[in-house]
Formats: C-alpha cells, structure tokens, sequence
C-alpha cells in the first residue's frame, strides 16, 4: 500500500493555492451537486467537490491533479464545514491525491487476483521505465503507485492510467499502451486482449450460451 | 419494553436501550473501549461482543445491537471469550508494550481489559505500527503509537464541545488521529478527552510522569473556577495535589470539567502565602501572629469594619467574617468585589432556576451579558445540547464564538426593552422559554428589565421556571444566602469609610478605595489583595478545608479537605476566630462543628445538599431601565482568579491558545 501523506502546509504552497477558486464550469458542476442534497446536508457533496478541484487542479497544471491543503480549505469554507473532515475524506480514499502527481497517474493493482495473473511483472515493467513507486518521473511524466483491488478481477492484471482502464495486460501490451500514452496517442481503453471485447469469460462464453445470439427461454429447462 | 434473556436471566429493558445496556441492566460486565453513555455510538473497536440469537451465527457488536423482544443473548459462551480474546490479540498487535513508562498504567481501560479478556501472550512476530507524535497544544500529550482508533476524543469535539478539530486520517492500519495540521486544541473543555482516552494515547501533559494512580489520596471536592461547581476529585500525594479530575453528576456537570478547573491546581503550590505579613513603613516584611492580630485590635475598630468575601470562600468563613463582625457591631459584609450593585431582595430572581440540567429542554432561550463559553464552559456545553435538540438561541452582547448556532441581537443591553421580532416571535411561540442574564448584563442594571420580559413572556409557568441569573463566581450565591450583599454594593463599604477592611481572599476589588482602612487581607494567594494589603494573614485554598459552596443554580454542595495548608497559613474560619478573641468579642463557636451548626441554624438551606428554595420570581420594577454596551468581565479564560493567575499551565494556556502575553521561547 502505498505510504500517503499530506504535502506539507509551506508558503510556497500557499502563495501557489491560497486563492485557488472554481472555475465557472465545475462551479456549476458543484452547484450541481451540493443541490443533489436536501437542505442542511450540503457537506454530502463533499467527495464530488473534492473531485472536482483535483480535476481542476489537474487542468491548471496539466495533470492528473491533486488536492493542496488551501484548496481542501477552499472546499470546507464552499461547504461551511470543519476542514479537518473535509481532509478526512481526502486521506482516506486513495483517488484523491495529496501530492502532485504527473500527466499520467499509473496505478497499478497489486490485489490478489490481480498478483496471481502477474501484477509483479507489469510493476517491474513499469520500474524498468524508469518509474519508481510512490514517485514522479523528472519529466513530469509519470506517477507510480500500486492500488487495491479496482474490480477488474476478470480481466486482471491491470492499470488505471488517470481515469482509463487498461486491462488483461502483459508486458508487452502495457509497453504498448505507454508508449501510445507518451507519444500523445489515444490507446484503447478496456481490455488489450484482442478479440475479448470486455469483461466477458475469455474463450467464449461458458454459460447461457444460448443467450449469445438471442434470447433465450431457460425456464422449461429449470 | 422488550424481553431478553441475558446469560439465562430474563430482564426487561427500556424500548431502544441495545444489547449492551440489557446485558449492563442483567448485571454483566461487557468489555468496551469506543463505547460511551455520552458519545455517540461508532462500534469500531469490536470488543463488546456478544453472541445473540435469534441472528447470525457469529459474535456481534453488542453496542451497536438493539434489544429486541425475545432474545436470547450469553456473554459466558466459548464463542464469545474466544472472540473477545481475538479482538484484544488484535489491539495488541500494534500497541506497544510501554506500560511501564505510560502515564495510563495502573487506570489503563486496555491494560485492565487484556488481563481480564485477553490471552497470555501474543503470538505476533512481525514488526508494530509507530506512529508520529501530534502536536494537541500545551494540555494534552500524546503517544499516537498507543491509540487504539476508538475515535472518543474525535466524538468528544464533534458533538460534546462542538469545536470540530480532532480527526482521524488515512485508513485502515496507517489511520491516525491529528488535529488539522497539528495546531493545539483551542476550546475550554479540551483535556476531557484525556478522560475519554482508554489507553495511553491522550494523556495530560502537566501531570506527565508525576504520579501512579495507587499512589494518590482521592477526595471528593467542588471546583471553584466558576459558579457551576462541578463536582471534582482531588488526588493528592503527601501535601501537594497532583490533578483534578470531574466527578460523575448528571445534574451539575455530567462527567466533564473545563480545563481551568482541571489544571490549575499546579498553582497550589506557587506564589502562596505561608507567613504572616505586616507592613512596615510602607513595605510588607514578615511577622507573627500575635504581632498582626495585636495591630488589627490597636486599630480599635469597634464597629467600623468591614468584610469584603472573594470569589473562591466558602460559605463556612464567610459565615466566621458574618459573625465576627456582627459581634462588633457591623453589617458591612459585600462578596460583589467589582461593584455590582443588583438587586437580592428575593434570590430567586438572581438564581440560576431553570437547573443546569433543565436548560436543556428549553426551546428558545435570550441570554443577556454573558461570555458563556468563558464563564460557564459546562453551561455552554448543555446549551449546545439544547440547540441540537431545536432551541433557538439569541444573545445579547458583543459577538464570541459560539459552538452552536445562534444569532447575535446586538451589544447594547437596552435591546431588552425592544426586542428585535424574530427573538421576540420565538420567545413568544416557545413552550419553555428561558432568559439567562449574565453578570456584565447585571452591572447594567438589566436584572429588572429581565424579570418584566419574564412575566411578559411568560417564563414562568407549571413545573417550568425559565428565569436564570449566570454567576461568575463559587462563592456568589453563599455570600447571597449568608447576607453579603450592601444595597449599594461596594460604594456602601467605602462611603462608610472602615477603620479595618477584612479581605477573605478577595482580589478582584479596587483597593484604592480604601485608602485610610487597616486592609486584612486573608486568603492563600500572593495576588493583588495581598500586594494591597497591610496585614496578610495567610488562609487555606478550596482543597484545604471543608466547606460548603452553593452553585449558581442554588445547589448546596460540600467540600472536602485533601491537603494541609502550607507553613504558617491556617483554615480561614481559625483565623476569624482567633481575630474575635483578639478583638474582645465572641462569636459563638470554638469548633468547625459548632460553626457550621450555627450557620445552618441560620441559614437552614445550606444544611442540606441540593437545590436550595428560593421561592417564587420578584415581581418586575417596571420603571427600571437597562442601558449601555455590554462588556464582558473576563479578559482571559484562564487567568481568571488567583490560584490560575499563579498556575504556570494556566499561564502556557493563557500565551499559547488566546495569543496573550509572551509566548516563552523554548532554548534550543
């Protein structure tokens, strides 16, 4: 698991992000979201929010972004609520990043499925990038970090690269997949095996086979 | 009321109560360490399990667990020890095995419950969790390695004190409790989470590695940091006194002290008074007793005394002061030192008589001139409760931070003869309003203007009394009781211009005033009565003798003697006594006993413990009128009276948390 922490509160940090705001377009989107909730329960929306300010941080330094502890402040005054639950949240699920990330964010899950079908190979491919866990390339280019299960289990191993899901991945095909993401390609999302189209039994299908090509009546067979 | 069978004993609970407290009613000991009677319920620590059924057949959180009619629940299965001692192996997995250098050893809830609960020993090899030290400000030390995540302390701040500021970050293993950047915890009900900690984790600071609980003698006392009179035990060792710790009283202060009651007993110690002093051509040197009392009896006073009583006497030497001087003649007895000037005609009108307690069902509720959160944190914590419940609060007053939502009128206290309308509207559509007028509101005369919105808004009905006078002081509403109020307050005592002064620990009043008086002070602190002073008789502090102490709400309650008064200094009623055999007069008692016998002869209330009686509410002086801008009496939280003045921790609290005075730099 990857070792978090909180990037320390500096003057750099805070001449940085001390007058971080929304932008129009994810004011609206918080808006949007706070009015989800009823009256008096506008904090519900405090994960959108937080969402949203790392996508904006991300647009503003070209990232995947992450969470400055002025901007988690920024959050907790929008929602009038203590900043220390605001940075609860934020701590505990490993989608928001409290430290800066690069363009690419490459979690790779080390779960137990995941492992089985050969996780440690992808890490190592990813180490011998140049990558180092929990760190940024100098570029600016990479994060690597490894993750817990993503539920992808079916079609493990697999990487989420930002918000893409790149699965059924060996050596090769994660190689290819950077490589496309570097070269500024878009590559496929989902899984590289070819011919399997998403999560489905690879081989083709083993039950309700009937099904594949119409429906199918099982219940005078039960 | 459902039915449920406890290990075999059917009982019947309250509708609501969960599995936990049937198994509590059937007489069981449940072990537990996030569970708590006045925090919410979180079920994270897992140690209360039991085995219930009907339900699944797996041991279940027995806190979380409502009791349903017709269960059958054991707390003596295989199942369940086998449980307890796989969540107490688990506890143990991470914390270390410091008990010998932990201030928690000996009153620890994870020590006693790994001996009671736990197995012999450990079968884990792979290495523990450490974690950072947190910053949580000058009172509480902390050993995060030890934190077992019960989140109590979180619960504390979120919903008792209501200043959210303690969280737990990260997850899983890696979660820790901080403050937001580790900045200290700044509100004055912060060290009872030392209390709530059940491990070593939050402990206090200024008693850290001080004492071993076996060590210490517990007595029962009252604080007299403020009118509230929470109910307090003192521990003490040899002569000094260690800590104070809040005593269970659901009436008084339910199980919560403010940190100033807690931590200022460190200036016991410091800046007392242990001799007798006299002033020598303008300097104070040091004397006997026969030399100050033959002084005191040259000046000849005949009935030209007076006796001012401080802040922090008990009912028992004022009565001495009461009786001497009334042997001598004098009624000028006055405990108002600052020059309030109120009306105590009838004490039901300057009582606090809604009950602590009670004020948590008022549904609308005016408070006037009072920084409650300085003057009663205990107060502001049960009317935070009464606004979570739904109680609109208003205040009149200049604005301060408030822990629960409320709406600031204005500072000028004549408001109360045109209330704005939406205090005026909820105080009128309210089942059970309340007024609280606090004593910078009384200093501008607003008692009477009070009482006229009391009959106005019908404050007072069946079984529902919503008029309340908030005191500063412990010994406030026993001076009132015994007579130590002038119609004049203070002015009366210095138009009359006394040959002698008595001051029983008073040093709030303006000494200034009594220029040509022989100035007595007696009492336990080098403060500024005693810098005034001519003769300083040195007395005993509240944790030095007995003594009775009436709270704001009229509660008489008594405290007990844990320690001796250092080198010359003498329990304070001693000292009044010898004065009357100086004096040539008798006062009627030679012992304690006999002492308090006379004053309860007198004045019968304070014979017995609980609420005194003070009758029905004055009718309203509708002429009177209240003007001016309120301004709150306390400067300083926690420097406030004269043992805190002298408390080094109060002092670190005082620089650390309200930015006062110098900070002292640490040498590095």
């Amino acid at each position: 698991m990857a070792d978090r922490h909180l990037a320390p509160d500096t003057p750099e940090l805070r001449a940085r992000w001390g007058a971080f705001e929304f932008s129009p377009e994810w004011k609206a989107k918080a808006d949007k979201a706070i009015a989800k909730y009823p009256e008096g329960r506008q904090k519900s929306a405090v994960m959108a929010l937080l969402d949203f300010a790392q996508r904006q941080v991300g647009e503003e330094t070209e990232t995947q972004g992450w969470l400055p502890l002025p901007v988690m402040e920024y959050i907790a005054r929008y929602l009038d609520m203590p900043v220390i639950r605001v940075v609860e949240v934020a701590s505990f699920y490993f989608m928001y990043n409290l430290v800066p990330v690069g363009k690419f964010h490459v979690q790779v899950c080390g779960t137990t499925p995941c492992m089985l079908r050969g996780s440690d190979d992808i890490i190592a491919a990813c180490k011998k990038r140049g990558m180092k866990m929990g760190h940024t390339t100098d570029d600016g280019m990479w994060t690597l970090t490894e993750v817990e299960c993503m539920g992808n289990c079916a079609t493990a191993p697999m990487v989420q690269i930002n918000d893409g899901n790149y699965e059924d991945l060996t050596v090769e095909r994660l190689d290819a997949v950077l490589d496309a993401l570097a070269k500024g390609d878009t590559p496929k999302e989902g899984t590289q095996e070819p011919g399997r189209h998403t999560s489905e039994p690879s081989g083709g299908p083993s039950t309700l086979k009937e099904m594949v090509d119409a429906n199918h009546d099982y219940r005078s067979e039960w | 009321m459902p039915k449920v069978t406890v290990d075999g004993q059917e009982i019947e609970v309250p509708a609501g109560a969960t599995v936990l407290q049937a198994c509590e009613l059937a007489g069981k000991e449940i072990p537990r360490f996030c569970y708590h009677e006045r925090l919410s319920i979180a079920g994270n620590c897992r140690m209360c399990l039991v085995e219930v059924s009907p339900g699944p057949p797996k041991p279940q959180a027995s806190c979380a667990l409502p009791a349903g009619e017709g269960q059958v629940i054991r707390t003596d299965s295989e199942m369940v020890k086998k449980a307890r001692e796989g969540v107490m192996e688990f506890l143990l997995i991470n914390h270390p095995l410091d008990c010998p250098i932990c201030d928690q050893g000996g009153e620890c809830d994870l020590q006693d419950q790994a001996v009671a609960y736990g197995r012999g020993g450990s079968r884990y090899h792979e290495h523990k969790r450490a974690v950072t030290e947190k910053n949580m400000g000058p009172l509480i030390k902390t050993t995060m390695t030890r934190c077992i995540h019960c989140t109590r302390c979180v619960r504390f701040s979120e919903e008792v004190a209501g200043v959210d500021e303690i969280g737990a970050l990260y997850r899983g293993e890696s979660m820790q409790i901080t403050t937001y950047l580790e900045q200290a915890a700044k509100h004055e009900m912060s060290a009872n989470v030392i209390d709530l900690c059940p491990v070593g984790a939050l402990t206090s600071a200024p008693y850290a590695f001080e004492a071993r609980p076996w060590e210490l003698k517990k007595t029962l006392s009252i604080d007299v940091s403020d009118a509230i009179g929470a109910n307090i035990r003192i521990d003490s060792r040899g002569r000094e006194v260690l800590r104070a710790l809040p005593r269970v009283n659901d009436d008084v202060n339910e199980e919560w002290i403010s940190d100033k009651a807690r931590f200022q007993v460190d200036g016991l110690t410091r800046r007392r008074l242990d001799k007798v002093f006299v002033r020598k051509n303008g300097k104070l040197a040091e004397s006997s007793w026969e030399e100050a009392f033959k002084k005191i009896a040259a000046a000849k006073p005949g009935n030209s005394i007076a006796a001012v009583a401080g802040d922090m006497v008990d009912c028992e030497t004022m009565f001495a002061a009461k009786k001497l001087l009334g042997a001598l003649g004098s009624t000028l007895l006055e405990g108002r030192q600052t020059g309030l000037t109120y009306d105590v005609s009838n004490l039901a009108a300057v009582n606090f008589n809604t009950t602590l307690a009670g004020i948590e069902t008022a549904d609308a509720i005016l408070v006037v001139g009072s920084h409650v959160r300085w003057e009663a944190p205990l107060l502001n914590t049960r009317l935070r409760k009464a606004a979570k419940a739904g109680a609109k609060i208003f205040l009149i007053g200049p604005e301060w931070e408030t822990t629960y939502p409320a709406t600031f009128l204005g500072s000028d206290v004549g408001l109360l003869h045109k209330l704005p309308k939406e205090a005026a509207d909820a105080l009128k559509g309210a089942e059970r309003p309340a007024i609280v007028v606090g004593g910078a509101a009384l200093g501008k005369g607003a008692l009477h203007p009070a009482l006229a919105l009391a009959e106005k808004y019908k404050l007072v009905k069946d079984g529902w009394n919503g008029f309340n006078s908030l005191h500063f002081s412990a010994a406030r509403m026993g001076g009132l009781m015994l007579g130590f109020a002038q119609a004049g307050g203070m002015a009366d005592l210095i138009a009359a211009k006394p040959k002698v002064a008595l001051f029983l620990g008073a040093d709030e009043a303006d000494f200034s005033q009594f220029g040509d008086s022989l100035k007595v002070y007696i009492g336990h602190h080098g403060d500024k009565g005693a810098h005034a002073a001519d003769i300083i008789l040195p007395g005993a502090a509240y944790t030095e003798k007995d003594g009775t102490f009436v709270n704001t709400e009229g509660r008489v309650q008594y405290a007990e003697k844990a320690v001796f008064a250092p080198g010359d200094a003498r329990e304070d009623w001693t000292i009044l006594r010898a004065l009357a055999d100086a004096l040539g007069v008798d006062v009627g008692f030679d012992t304690f006993d006999q002492l308090q016998a006379a004053m309860i002869a007198e004045v019968p209330a304070l014979g017995e413990e609980g609420l005194a009686d003070y009758g029905a509410l004055p009718a309203a002086d509708k002429g009177a009128k209240a003007e001016g801008e309120i301004a709150y009496p306390i400067k300083d939280f926690y420097l406030t009276n004269p043992i805190a003045r002298a408390s080094t921790v109060m002092q670190q609290c005082s620089a650390e948390l309200l930015g006062q005075g110098e900070l002292a730099e640490a040498a590095e």
